[in-house]
């Protein structure tokens, strides 16, 4: 496809636009999902382990943080963009633009990872438990030097599963003036009626979420030593 | 068993631990541990449990599943507190320690599991180093140890391969040099061989005396296998029940079996097994028409060496068939089993058993036979 071609399909204008909506989009996507591991990730393990008869066993506050993630996990995310708007505020300053949507994107991320990293956390055989504190090991060793990596194979599968649920939500978050690769294709593809702008969103989505997701299996991959590799 | 040798089982009074010929380095003193499960029956894992392991002893404690090895295994070490009695491990007492306190006691008890317990995403040499970094052992001398330890179990050449790159039983060296890595001055192998075929658990078993001989560990050996207790077990414990049935040198064990259960379990590994055909046939009463008892003698030591068969059939003039037998040999002694066919009216049977006795001879009639 020669660059002439394209320029007449697209208007280099437009381009530019989408190269810049591309940036916003990893932007965003990149830092809620770092912030949102760095909640999750604690928040997962409590889940996990603070059940009845657990190692930090606080059946309670188990329960309460349960009831937490589940409400802000069922709150769809346009609804939940509008509604934390003072929060956001207090946060980032300001309620509009890229770097105030980062706050409910990571309001989302982080309960959506916490459960990913529970059940990742509850897959790992209770018996390496065991083993650990029969060696004596402290509740928060058998965390950092057991649970911990022993799940890392089923996390980064569900880390990956978390950053392409995120670049989905950020083409919400345009409704808060947060930009990236869904607002522009609201706002040219759909309300300037230029549908190969349209387009143009939708095959660079597709192409980020398969580079995530194969990344992702890459590193899932690499982490996995239950099975024999042939 | 019939229910008379049940009833008996269940009324004897606990066995007193006897003292082993050196001091003791776990001491279970009545020892009972009860669950009250929410909405269950209450259960009793463990009812008045005495044992006394002396140092550099390989004791075997044998039970079924559910017989309460498993929660004997965690009062040991600590794990479970026993709802009575002390459990007593080198001088202090560990079922009264703090948790804290019991963390470290921990470290001085090594635990090798049936099923390995191996870590996946480490390598053998990461696995050998877990329990010197838990208990914060800077690394340089981690990986000289660690070094020592793949040496002892004779995985020098394994040492960066993953557990799922191993066989079951380079897995299982792994869990033992990882059981030995803080040096401890116990091991506890819970059901250690039970995954592991007849071969690799003979070598095991092997190099499970071979580092008892080495560094005078005390080991204590729970396994359903009669098999692994004669084959390492310098004295044996038989739990039934939550109770010790019974207790002694393992030569002893098996030559006197006197509980039911321990008859059950010396049967499974010793010549006393029938051939397939009469054991079908085998009634526990006599049975009319043609009749004949099955006869199961037991000679150890000397009498082993002796022409046993042929006196018994001089002093009582019958004739007498074998129907099977062995010699084998148990902690260094010659113990052997013979199973014969005596014509199975009473006054027969009678003159063949005082007969046996007269020579001092153990003998049980099995059963009868057409």
């Amino acid at each position: 496809m020669s660059l002439d071609f394209l320029n007449t399909v697209i208007p280099p204008v437009i381009q530019q636009q989408l190269v810049e909506a591309t940036g916003l989009t990893l932007y965003m996507v990149g830092v809620s999902a770092l912030l949102g591991t760095l909640f999750g990730l604690p928040l997962g393990v409590f889940l996990a382990t603070s059940r009845a008869g657990e190692i930090f066993a606080a059946p309670v506050a188990n329960r309460v943080l349960g009831a937490v993630v589940n409400a802000t996990r069922s709150t769809p995310f346009i609804i939940l963009v509008v509604a934390i708007i003072p929060f956001t505020r207090l946060i980032a300053g300001t309620s509009i633009g890229t770097t105030a949507a980062i706050v409910p994107l990571t309001i989302a991320a982080a309960p959506f990872i916490a459960r990913i990293v529970e059940s990742a956390i509850r897959e790992v055989d209770p018996g390496l438990i065991e083993a650990a504190r029969a060696m004596g090991a402290t509740p928060l060793q058998i965390v950092t030097k057991v649970l911990v990596p022993e799940a890392r194979p089923s996390i980064a599968l569900g880390l990956t599963l978390s950053v392409v649920s995120l670049i989905g939500h950020s083409a919400m978050v345009g409704a808060v003036g947060g930009g990236g690769l869904g607002d522009l294709g609201i706002r040219y593809g759909y309300q300037r009626f230029m549908p190969e702008v349209m387009l143009a969103v939708v095959i660079l989505l597709i192409a980020l979420v398969q580079s995530v997701q194969s990344t992702g299996d890459f590193i899932a991959r690499k982490l996995d030593r239950r099975t024999r590799r042939g | 068993m019939n229910a008379h040798a049940l009833a008996v089982a269940r009324t004897a009074e606990p066995v007193p631990a006897p003292e082993p010929a050196v001091p003791p380095v776990i001491r279970l003193e009545a020892v009972s541990r009860h669950f009250n499960p929410r909405g269950g029956r209450p259960v009793t894992a463990l009812d008045d449990v005495s044992l006394a392991v002396g140092e550099g002893e390989i004791v075997g404690i044998i039970g079924r599943s559910g017989a309460g090895k498993s929660t004997l295994v965690r009062i040991i070490n600590g794990l479970e507190r026993p709802s009575a009695g002390k459990a007593i491990v080198g001088d202090v007492e560990i079922s009264a320690l703090s948790e804290q306190a019991a963390r470290a006691a921990r470290r001085q008890i090594g635990m090798v599991f049936q099923h390995f317990n191996l870590l996946s995403a480490r390598t053998a040499a990461g696995n050998i180093a877990l329990p010197l970094e838990i208990a914060g052992v800077p690394k340089a001398e981690i990986r000289t140890r660690v070094d020592e330890l793949l040496g002892l179990v004779g995985l020098t050449e394994q040492r960066d391969r993953y557990p799922s790159e191993l066989s079951g039983g380079q897995k299982q060296r792994v869990g033992i040099a990882r059981a030995l890595a803080t040096r401890p001055k116990v091991l506890l192998c819970d059901e250690a061989t039970s995954a592991l075929d007849p071969e690799t658990t003979h070598q095991i078993l092997a190099l499970l005396r071979r580092i008892r001989d080495e560094l005078n560990l005390t080991i204590v050996l729970i396994t359903h296998e009669m098999a692994v207790v004669k084959a390492i077990a310098d004295r044996v414990a038989v739990l039934d029940e939550g109770r010790v049935v019974e207790q002694g040198p393992t030569f002893d064990v098996f030559a006197r079996p006197r509980h039911p259960t321990t008859r059950r379990f010396v049967s499974t590994v010793t010549g006393a097994t029938l051939p397939e055909s009469l054991a079908a046939k085998l009634s526990r009463v006599p049975i009319t028409g043609r009749n004949r008892a099955l006869v199961r003698i037991t000679f150890t030591g000397e009498q082993a060496n002796e022409p046993v068969l042929s006196r018994v059939a001089r002093v009582i003039n019958i004739e007498l068939n074998i129907v099977s037998g062995q010699i084998e040999e148990i902690g260094g002694k010659a113990f052997g089993t013979l199973i014969i066919a005596v014509p199975g009216d009473v006054v027969t049977l009678n003159a063949v058993t005082s007969a046996l006795t007269r020579l001092e001879l153990n003998s049980e009639v099995l059963g009868y036979v057409p």
